[in-house]
């Protein structure tokens, strides 16, 4: 792959989990509330497929969506308005944390009831087959969205009329506390697209690189006429389920594997000899945080210096402090603007 | 030119026009394409226009529901058919999160140019899980327009505003009203889709009803006219939003009014109607608003059970003789 697509890659996660990290600080300052659903170790699934698509595709994404609103080129500050709610925000403050939209980047929202994603793509895929246009609808959610009723109903339509759309799972493995040993009685999630006749893989969602890979050649495939396809992410969230969640019920050795952030590595894998990580958990790299796995291998082979890193990272935190200036400053909407949106679809339109 | 038309013709040509029109419309819904609707509302259209503008899907409501948003944010306008309203309880999510908040949710970006039709109510011992209307339940959406449309006139041409608006809209048809008829003129200029009309004009109570429950307070208003009472009747034409200037003028000329609704009456549209009449119209009115409506039980199957648990023209006739006569006594 090359140097500068890697470099971007590195930059597009660091951003990523700077991001976040952010956002979770300011929600502890009290300058953030209500739901904050967090990205952190699900990185290279957002970064990799995102770059992987056409500015004419479409997005359609959950309420853990930060990231995927930042990779598809939408303005840090805008993002982080919106998490404060004010009229700068990408959603005018109208939206929040888990509704992020952006018509003119084809990001066609955050969606926080689990499973709404799966019709709304369909949806989409249907008006691109409609207008016979080269274009596909990347679809994300979790694993704990493929209990509901919307995956089974959706995958079945966009099976039947060929839908371009791509469902990418995200599989971190927990539906909040519920870990998917627990809550589905087939855990490789790619195998049930075999019910609808939808090809399906399961990836390594910890390693950007496969990530872009596979979600290329699967767009390729959808662009050609191929129908819907499903991409299956191994990945995991370090974080809790959202800022009001400790994440208590996850076995510490399991997060240690993923994060990599322990400093007494041979206790950790101790540790998780005994108190194992899921299966699927296991197929990527336990030692390694996902972004410093991708530094590494750019160290290894030259593509990169620690310097470089250090300048991104300073270069991140100052469009941080910008957004986060930006955010603070904006006003907010007034209760007169709010009910103009709320009827301005019809204000052209005689009522009575 | 009027022609006299059942109402499922008159909802057939509305689409027919609508989609001849606006190459941006399709149909999807269960049995729409070949089969041709169940009430006959979409037939023929597959043959004229094709698969893809015609489309049956599976038994999957809230998905083909939220499907129908998702190609409304991309431009299209979707018209889906639910074949029962009883089968939207499993779509309620798609019209209540997704059809009726994306378009404030995302600040304005994308319009959700959506119409629902469905059928509801009582009709001839369907029993109790297809015999309701749960108008009340989408009323309490803010971001719905909801249309009760009683002639084959307003189905043709509230069904047409619907199409053509950019709101998600939300269309009530009554299962016992396909099959009336009724003259049609389908180049008329249709009144404003919300507008309520006076389909019968009076002096003495009002009484305010929408879908086939103005076709009870119309023959209630012939009987109370052989005891000398002069029953106004106002057709809703419309759920969300609500004419209120038309029912406080004609409260303002009566003084009583009635409310008659075929769904159970707690918590039902008659709550909110005699609510906000009273609110606005208490110095007009001579005696507390009424409310004729479904008893509180689910609707039996048994034929005279069924029923007796919704009103009819002698409950209307019953309760305006009541209101009038407390009145004459009273004063």
């Amino acid at each position: 792959m090359d140097h500068e697509r890697l470099q971007g890659f590195l930059y597009d996660m660091l951003l990523a989990r700077a991001f976040e990290e952010r956002a979770a600080q300011e929600y502890t300052q009290g300058h953030i509330a209500g739901f904050l659903h967090l990205y952190p170790g699900e990185e290279a699934v957002a970064v990799g497929s995102i770059r992987a698509a056409e500015p004419s595709d479409y997005i359609v994404s959950t309420y853990r969506e930060h990231v995927h609103a930042l990779i598809r080129d939408i303005e840090p500050k805008k993002i982080m308005a919106e998490l404060y709610g004010k009229s700068t925000g990408v959603s005018r403050g109208m939206g929040g944390s888990m509704h992020l939209f952006d018509k003119e980047r084809r990001f066609m929202g955050g969606y926080a009831i689990v499973g709404e994603t799966f019709p709304i793509a369909a949806g989409i895929g249907y008006s691109i087959l409609y207008r016979h246009l080269p274009e596909v609808v990347l679809c994300y959610f979790g694993d704990g969205a493929v209990n509901q009723g919307t995956f089974h109903e959706s995958l079945n339509m966009a099976a039947l009329w060929k839908l371009p759309v791509l469902f990418i799972c995200e599989n971190n493995h927990y539906q909040i506390g519920t870990e998917i040993h627990r809550h589905s009685a087939v855990v490789d999630v790619y195998k049930r697209a075999a019910s609808y006749a939808i090809p399906a893989e399961q990836v390594d969602g910890m390693d950007v690189e496969q990530v872009y890979a596979h979600t290329h050649s699967a767009l390729d495939r959808i662009r050609a006429g191929g129908g819907p396809y499903l991409l299956e992410f191994q990945t995991y969230r370090y974080r809790g389920h959202s800022m009001a969640d400790p994440g208590a019920y996850r076995p510490p050795a399991e997060v240690r594997a993923f994060g990599g952030q322990d400093p007494i590595l041979l206790a950790t894998r101790e540790l998780a000899r005994h108190n194992p990580p899921s299966k699927s958990a296991q197929a990527s790299d336990p030692a390694m945080d996902v972004i410093q796995q991708h530094i590494d291998k750019g160290f290894a082979a030259g593509h990169w210096q620690q310097e470089d890193v250090a300048t991104m990272k300073a270069q991140i935190q100052q469009i941080l402090d910008e957004a986060v200036a930006f955010a603070q400053s904006s006003p907010s909407l007034s209760m007169d603007d709010a009910v103009y949106l709320a009827n301005q679809n019809h204000a052209h339109e005689v009522l009575f | 030119m009027d022609e006299n038309l059942f109402y499922w013709q008159a909802v057939n040509i509305a689409l027919d026009r609508a989609m001849e029109e606006d190459p941006d419309v399709f149909v999807m819904g269960e049995d729409v394409g070949l089969y041709g609707g169940t009430y006959r509302a979409t037939e023929n259209l597959m043959a004229k226009y094709g698969e893809l503008r015609v489309r049956d899907t599976p038994i999957s409501e809230n998905s083909f529901t939220g499907l129908g948003v998702g190609a409304a944010m991309t431009g299209l306008r979707p018209l889906i058919e639910i074949m029962t309203l009883n089968f939207a309880l499993l779509a309620l999510d798609s019209i209540v999160n997704l059809a009726a908040k994306i378009p404030f949710m995302s600040g304005g970006q994308f319009p959700v140019p959506l119409t629902i039709r469905m059928p509801g109510g009582v009709a001839k011992q369907l029993g109790a899980q297809h015999s309701q209307r749960l108008e009340h339940t989408l009323m309490n959406v803010p971001g719905l327009r909801i249309a009760v449309p009683f002639t084959p006139q307003d189905a043709y041409g509230q069904l047409r505003q619907a199409i053509r608006s950019n709101d998600p809209i939300i269309v009530l048809e009554h299962d016992l009203l396909y099959f009336s008829k009724g003259a049609v003129d389908l180049d008329a200029q249709a009144p404003p889709m919300h507008r309520a009309i006076v389909r019968r004009a009076g002096t003495d109570i009002t009484c305010a009803a929408y879908s086939l429950m103005v076709a009870e307070a119309l023959a209630a208003a012939e009987t109370l006219k052989e005891s000398g009472i002069s029953m106004e009747v106002i057709d809703l034409r419309s759920l969300s939003p609500i004419d209120w200037k038309c029912l406080q003028q004609s409260v303002e000329k009566t003084h009583h009014m009635i409310i008659a609704e075929e769904d159970s009456g707690f918590a039902g549209a008659g709550a909110e109607l005699a609510a906000t009449v009273q609110e606005r119209c208490f110095y007009s009115l001579d005696a507390p608003v009424s409310r004729v409506a479904g008893m509180n039980i689910p609707i039996p199957f048994n034929a005279a059970l069924e029923s007796a648990a919704i009103p009819h023209a002698a409950d209307i006739v019953v309760a305006a003789k009541k209101m009038l006569l407390e009145r004459s006594q009273t004063s």
